[in-house]
């Protein structure tokens, strides 16, 4: 499981633009922002905290079509599954390296992304949190999705209807985190929300994407 | 022993075979023949655990293959039709990959179809066939007894087809079984053929 992992991170460093792209994504989305809404301070920082959090969700959910498309495509796939590696643990093992991939450079680009969006500053480390929580959460649940769209023939267009509906609550909670830390409230209750979530989807979600791939 | 007994596969709701049985001793091999779409790679996808029989029984030593998937798995050696292969990594990456998964000596089995020297060059730039001796050098890894080839000499030229034959002769000496489908003639002397 750490070998499957450990390749999928050794791909990625040698080929970075796919990684690259989900961050530059998330930074224009935000950059784009001020120009529809225009530049006053007081408007941007009203939307930022859901601005922030759909643009992450949406800029993870990228390079998911291909998590399992692109092995499944040169066989790789086929030889993982029968060397009796449990799909639970292949699926795992490949949510982790999407999150490691997409989720922790967007971790990083936040504070960009929340300049770009007049957030307070007192709120960058609760958006910060709270992003890493949300695409942890988004990684898991994609990776469901990418094992259930995996064969179907416009797998790219149905992973977000399958994905996007599940992640409302993990939108509902980041966005709330963020607001409230940006309004000198309590972040605390919204981020144990979203850890909640997490924890129950890391040992769910793995289970329900072996399945998928084991019947694909 | 592998036996299958009464097996049947379906692809996309149309049986591609049924009523199959067939059994594998240990050091034996089984040429699998027939037309295109005769099912062959079916029956291997099915053999390898990748594929559930429709009907029928599939066991080892008498145990059912389905009940212990992890077992199968460690057993088997499984060799599709594509290679498995990633552009980026070079082969000496790619085969200490799977022997994290499968154990073995990674720079014996390139040694053992002559890649050596190309061992830090990444995979992209390989030749077809270079990339099929890559794929067969997987089997080496970790000494599992059922090898399951799909086309295994695609690509290669005449000394690689000769090293496979080496390979698979001592792969039978130490009681290990083959079941290949295949359309070109194969270095497996003595195979028993079962035509699909």
């Amino acid at each position: 499981m750490i070998a499957v992992f450990l390749r999928e991170l050794r791909l990625a460093l040698r080929h970075p633009a796919e990684a690259l792209a989900a961050v530059l994504f998330f930074v224009i989305v935000c950059a784009l922002f001020p120009f529809g809404v225009g530049p006053s301070p007081e408007a941007l920082a009203r939307l930022a905290p859901g601005a922030l959090v759909t643009a992450a969700l949406l800029a993870a959910l990228l390079p998911l079509d291909r998590l399992f498309a692109a092995e499944a495509e040169d066989g790789s796939l086929d030889l993982l599954l029968t060397t009796g590696l449990p799909p639970a643990a292949l699926a795992g093992a490949k949510a982790a390296a999407h999150w490691a991939v997409t989720g922790v450079p967007l971790i990083l680009a936040t504070p960009v992304a929340a300049a770009l969006l007049a957030l307070p500053t007192e709120a960058w480390g609760v958006a910060i949190l709270a992003l890493g929580l949300a695409s942890a959460v988004l990684s898991l649940l994609g990776t469901v999705g990418a094992a259930l769209t995996l064969g179907a023939r416009r797998g790219g267009v149905l992973l977000p209807l399958l994905v996007l509906p599940l992640a409302v609550p993990v939108v509902i909670f980041a966005a709330g985190a963020i607001e409230a830390a940006s309004a000198g409230g309590e972040a605390r209750p919204f981020l144990l929300l979203l850890a909640a979530f997490l924890a129950g989807a890391l040992p769910l979600t793995p289970l329900a994407a072996g399945a998928a791939l084991r019947e694909g | 022993m592998l036996a299958a007994d009464e097996l049947a596969a379906r692809r996309g709701g149309r049986v591609v075979f049924a009523g199959l049985s067939l059994r594998a001793e240990p050091g034996e091999a089984l040429l699998l023949l027939g037309p295109n779409g005769a099912g062959k790679s079916t029956l291997l996808r099915v053999l390898a655990g990748l594929l559930r029989p429709a009907a029928g029984n599939l066991s080892w030593e008498g145990e059912e293959i389905a009940l212990d998937p992890a077992a199968h798995g460690a057993r088997t050696r499984y060799l599709g039709h594509q290679d498995a292969i990633k552009p980026a990594m070079t082969p000496a990456e790619d085969l200490a990959f799977w022997a994290r998964l499968r154990g073995g000596d990674p720079g014996a089995a390139l040694a053992a179809l002559g890649l050596s020297a190309l061992a830090g060059l990444p995979c992209r730039t390989l030749s077809a066939g270079q990339r099929r001796r890559l794929a067969l050098a997987r089997l080496l890894l970790g000494d599992a007894p059922l090898w399951l080839l799909d086309e295994p000499t695609l690509g290669l030229d005449t000394a690689s087809v000769a090293r496979l034959g080496t390979l698979l002769a001592a792969h039978r000496a130490r009681g290990g079984i083959v079941l290949a489908a295949t359309h070109l003639p194969l270095p497996l002397p003595g195979a028993r053929e079962l035509p699909l």
